[in-house]
C-alpha cells in the first residue's frame, strides 16, 4: 500500500497534512517548524490542497485565527515552536475550553534565555497544564503515521479536543529519512469528514466563549478535564487502527527490553534512538536494561505506564526541560506521582540531559543505566544528575 | 449627509438581535452601537467580540444576549479570530460544505481592545485583508476593569490610571487616530460614526458590507460610568462631541475622505466638557488648549477632504 521516500520529516508531516485534506492553516515562521508551513504553502498556492493559508503576522494570532477557522467547522492545522508556542500560550487554553479540535504539530525547542534555537522539550513543558492530548512522536515516520491520527483523535465525537504532535526540533524536523508515505485512499478511508458538533452557523446561532459565572465555571472545567481524561480509550484505538494500516506498533506506552531489562530509563521523544543504542551494546555485554516512552503524555497513560514497568525494581527519569526550583523536572514528577498512588515503588533516579542542543552520547546513556544497575546492587543514593553539563 | 438628522424608526427592521436585558448600565451607548449594529447587519451575521464591557455585559452564560452566531477568545485577537471565521466560511462554501450565500462578518473591540492591545492583531487582520468589519466602539478607556486610561482617552481626562493630579491633571497624551490608522493599510472602507447618529451609522454598516475586503467603523460611545455624566445625558453628548467637531463624522473609500455632514461652525466645546465629572478639573487653559486642538484636527480633516474631492 505504501511508498517508500527520502524526505525530511518536516516535509513528510506537512504531505500528511495536505493529504488529511485540511481546510485551514494559520501560521508564523519558527525555526525549527518552518519547513512544514513552508511547504503546506507550496501545496496551497499551487492549486494542490483546496485550503485557506492564512500568513498571521504572530502566533498568538496563529492560534486565534485558527479557533475562528475551526469555530465554523474547518478542519484546522498549525505548527510553532519555542516561543512561538509561549506566545500562544493564553490561547492555547481557549482551544480546549471551546471544544475546538485544532492539531498543531511543535518542533521542540528550548525557550529564551538566553535565545536558543535548538532541540530540548521547554517549550511544551511550560505549556502541560493547557488541556490539549500533546503525543510525541520519535522519529519522521511517526511524524506521517501521527498526523492523520491526530486529526481522527481530535474530531472524534467521543473527544472533541485539541491535539499537539510534539517531536524533536533538527533532530527529527530536519532530518531525512526514509519514510513510507500512506496512499491517499488510505487516508481517506481512515479519516471521515469533519463533522463539528456545534459551529458558529448562521441557521442555527450559537454562543461560544461565555463568560463562566461561579454557578458554571466549576462545571465547566470539570467537563473539559473529563474529556481529555476520557480520551485514552479512543486515543488506544485509533493508534490500534494505525498499526493495523501501517504494521508498524503504536501504543501510548512504547518500551524496548522490558521483557529482561532489570533497570530501565523513562524518556520522551527522539532520545530513546540514541538510549536504544546503548541498550543494544549493554546486552552485548550481557547486561539488561529497558527503556520506557510515553508516547502519549496528555493524557497520562498512566495504568499502560505502570504496566509496561512491571515488576521493575529501579528507574530512571530523564527530563529535557526544568522546571525552574521545583523538587523534580517534568517528567520524573509527573513518574514520581504516578508511582506514589500505585502500589509499585521501584526506586527513582532523576537525570536531566540534552538541554538546548547539548549532545547525548550513548557512553553517557550506557553510564546511566549502569549506575541505575548500582542502585539497584546497592540502594546508592543520588540527587537529580545534570549529565553533561560543565561546572 | 442623508442620514444624519432622520428619525424615522420605521426605516429600521424592528426585530433585536440584540436582546434587551444584558447586564450594560443604565445609558450605555456601546451597547446602542451593538444593537444598532445588528439591526443593519442583520441575521446573517458572525460576531467574533474582543473582551470587555460588551462582551462581559452580553454573555453571562446562560443569559446570551446574542440572536447572531457569536464568539468570544480573548481580549487582544477578535480581529484575528474574526480574520480565521472568514477565512473559515470562505473555504467551506467553497468546498460546498457550507451552504452558498453572504455572511457579514464582524470583529467587535472597544478602544483598548483595537487601539492598545489589539492593535497589531488589527493591523494583520486589514492588511491581510480579510473580507471583515472591525467595529471599535470607543468609550474612551478601559472600563470593565475600572476606567483606567488607553491611547484612545482623550487629553486631560481624568481616569484611574490618569488621576486629575496636582501635578498631572489627567491623561497627559491625546487620542490616537484610528480611523487615520486604518486608512494606511489601504482597506476598502473606514467610517467614523456616533451613537446619537444611528441612521447614519447604520447606513455606514451596509456601505461597509457592500464592499469586499476590510473595513473599519470608528464609533465614538459615551458611557456614564466611566465618564462621570447622568445617563440621560449620553445623546446630548454624542451630538455635542460631533458638533463641536471633536469627534467628525466622516468617510474614507478609495483614497477619498468624505465629510459625513460639513459643520458650518463648531459648537464651542466647554459645554460638553462641563457635562462629565472626568473633565470636572480643567482649567479654563486646559480648556482652550482643548479647543485648539480641535480647531487644528478639523481644519486638517476638512483640507483632506477637499484635496481628496479634486479631480
Ligand atoms: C491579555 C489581557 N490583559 C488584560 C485583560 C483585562 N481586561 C479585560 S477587559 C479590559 C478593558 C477593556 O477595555 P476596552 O477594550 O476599552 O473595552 P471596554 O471595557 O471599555 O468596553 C481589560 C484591561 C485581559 N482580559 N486580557
Ligand atoms: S461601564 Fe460604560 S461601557 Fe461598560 S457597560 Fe457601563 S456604561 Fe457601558
Ligand atoms: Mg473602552
Amino acid at each position: 500500500m505504501a511508498r517508500r521516500k527520502g524526505v525530511e520529516s518536516s516535509i513528510a508531516l506537512a504531505d500528511a497534512v495536505a493529504m488529511c485534506k485540511v481546510d485551514a492553516i494559520s501560521a508564523y515562521p519558527i525555526t525549527p517548524q518552518t519547513h512544514i508551513v513552508e511547504h503546506l504553502s507550496e501545496w496551497v498556492n499551487d492549486g494542490e490542497l483546496d485550503a485557506e493559508f492564512i500568513p498571521v503576522e504572530s502566533e498568538h494570532s496563529a492560534m486565534s485565527a485558527a479557533l475562528g477557522t475551526s469555530a465554523v467547522g474547518a478542519r484546522t492545522f498549525t505548527a510553532t515552536s519555542s516561543q512561538g508556542l509561549a506566545l500562544m500560550h493564553e490561547i492555547l487554553f481557549i482551544a480546549p475550553a471551546m471544544r475546538l479540535p485544532v492539531v498543531m504539530a511543535v518542533a521542540n525547542r528550548s525557550l529564551s534565555g538566553p535565545i536558543s534555537i535548538w532541540n530540548d522539550h521547554s517549550d511544551i513543558m511550560a505549556e502541560r497544564d493547557i488541556g490539549w492530548i500533546q503525543i510525541f512522536a520519535e522519529n519522521g515516520q511517526e511524524c506521517f503515521d501521527l498526523t492523520p491520527a491526530c486529526f481522527k483523535i481530535a474530531e472524534d465525537k467521543r473527544v472533541i479536543l485539541p491535539t499537539i504532535l510534539n517531536f524533536d526540533g533538527f533532530i527529527v524536523s530536519h532530518m531525512i529519512e526514509p519514510i513510507e508515505y500512506w496512499e491517499q485512499e488510505t487516508f481517506d478511508k481512515f479519516l471521515p469528514e469533519f463533522e463539528p458538533q456545534i459551529r458558529l452557523d448562521v441557521k442555527n446561532p450559537s454562543t461560544m466563549g461565555a463568560v463562566g459565572v461561579p454557578e458554571i465555571y466549576y462545571e465547566a472545567r470539570m467537563a473539559q478535564h473529563m474529556a481529555l481524561v476520557n480520551s485514552k480509550p479512543v486515543i488506544k484505538e485509533v493508534f490500534a487502527e494505525v498499526s493495523q494500516i501501517t504494521g508498524r506498533e503504536y501504543k501510548v506506552v512504547e518500551s524496548y527490553n522490558m521483557e529482561k531489562a532489570e533497570v530501565a530509563l523513562v524518556m520522551m521523544g527522539s532520545l530513546t534512538e540514541t538510549a536504544m543504542t546503548a541498550v543494544n551494546n549493554l546486552k552485548a555485554k550481557g547486561i539488561e536494561v529497558g527503556i520506557v516512552r510515553p508516547r502519549l503524555w496528555r493524557p497520562f497513560p498512566t495504568e499502560e505506564f505502570l504496566e509496561v514497568l512491571g515488576d521493575i525494581s529501579v528507574i530512571g527519569c530523564v527530563d529535557r526541560a526544568y522546571t525552574f526550583g521545583a523538587a523534580s523536572h517534568p517528567v520524573a514528577s509527573e513518574v514520581k506521582s504516578v508511582l506514589y498512588t500505585s502500589d509499585k515503588r521501584p526506586q527513582v533516579r532523576e537525570y536531566v540531559m540534552g538541554i538546548g542542543g547539548r549532545d547525548v552520547r550513548i557512553e553517557e546513556i550506557e553510564d546511566m543505566f549502569m549506575q541505575l544497575i548500582e542502585v539497584k546492587n546497592t540502594g546508592k543514593d543520588f540527587p537529580i544528575q545534570y549529565i553533561g553539563v560543565r561546572e | 449627509m442623508e442620514h444624519l438628522n432622520v428619525f424615522a424608526s420605521k426605516l429600521v427592521p424592528g426585530r433585536e438581535l440584540f436582546s434587551p436585558g444584558h447586564k450594560a448600565c443604565q445609558g450605555c451607548a456601546p451597547a446602542l452601537a451593538l444593537r444598532y449594529l445588528l439591526k443593519a447587519a442583520g441575521p446573517n451575521t458572525v460576531v467574533a467580540n474582543a473582551t470587555g464591557c460588551m462582551e462581559i455585559i452580553s454573555s453571562a452564560y446562560p443569559d446570551i444576549a446574542w440572536g447572531v452566531p457569536w464568539i468570544h477568545v480573548a481580549f487582544e485577537n477578535a480581529a484575528a479570530v474574526a480574520s480565521g471565521v472568514e477565512s473559515g466560511i470562505k473555504v467551506l462554501q467553497r468546498k460546498g460544505k457550507l451552504a452558498p450565500g453572504k455572511v457579514n462578518v464582524v470583529a467587535i473591540g472597544g478602544d483598548g481592545g483595537t487601539f492598545d492591545i489589539g492593535l497589531q492583531a488589527l493591523s494583520g487582520m486589514l492588511e491581510r485583508g480579510h473580507d471583515v468589519l472591525y467595529l471599535c466602539y470607543d468609550n474612551e478607556a478601559y472600563m470593565n476593569t475600572g476606567i483606567q486610561r488607553s491611547s484612545g482617552t482623550p487629553m486631560f481626562a481624568s481616569t484611574t490610571t490618569s488621576p486629575a493630579g496636582e501635578k498631572v491633571p489627567g491623561q497627559s497624551t491625546g487620542k490616537k487616530d484610528l480611523a487615520a490608522i486604518a486608512a494606511a493599510h489601504n482597506v476598502s472602507y473606514v467610517a467614523t460614526a456616533n451613537t446619537s447618529y444611528p441612521f447614519d451609522f447604520m447606513a455606514k454598516v451596509d456601505k461597509a458590507f457592500s464592499t469586499s475586503g476590510s473595513k473599519l467603523i470608528h464609533i465614538f460611545a459615551p458611557c456614564p460610568t466611566g465618564w462621570r455624566c447622568q445617563p440621560s445625558d449620553i445623546i446630548k453628548l454624542g451630538r455635542l462631541a460631533s458638533q463641536t467637531g471633536l469627534f467628525p463624522l466622516y468617510e474614507y473609500q478609495d483614497g477619498k475622505y468624505t465629510m459625513s455632514e460639513d459643520l458650518p461652525f463648531l459648537k464651542p466645546i466647554e459645554k460638553y466638557l462641563k457635562l462629565q465629572g472626568r473633565y470636572r478639573h480643567l482649567s479654563k487653559e486646559q480648556i482652550e488648549i482643548i479647543q485648539e486642538n480641535i480647531n487644528q484636527r478639523y481644519e486638517w480633516l476638512q483640507k483632506l477632504s477637499r484635496v481628496s474631492q479634486e479631480d
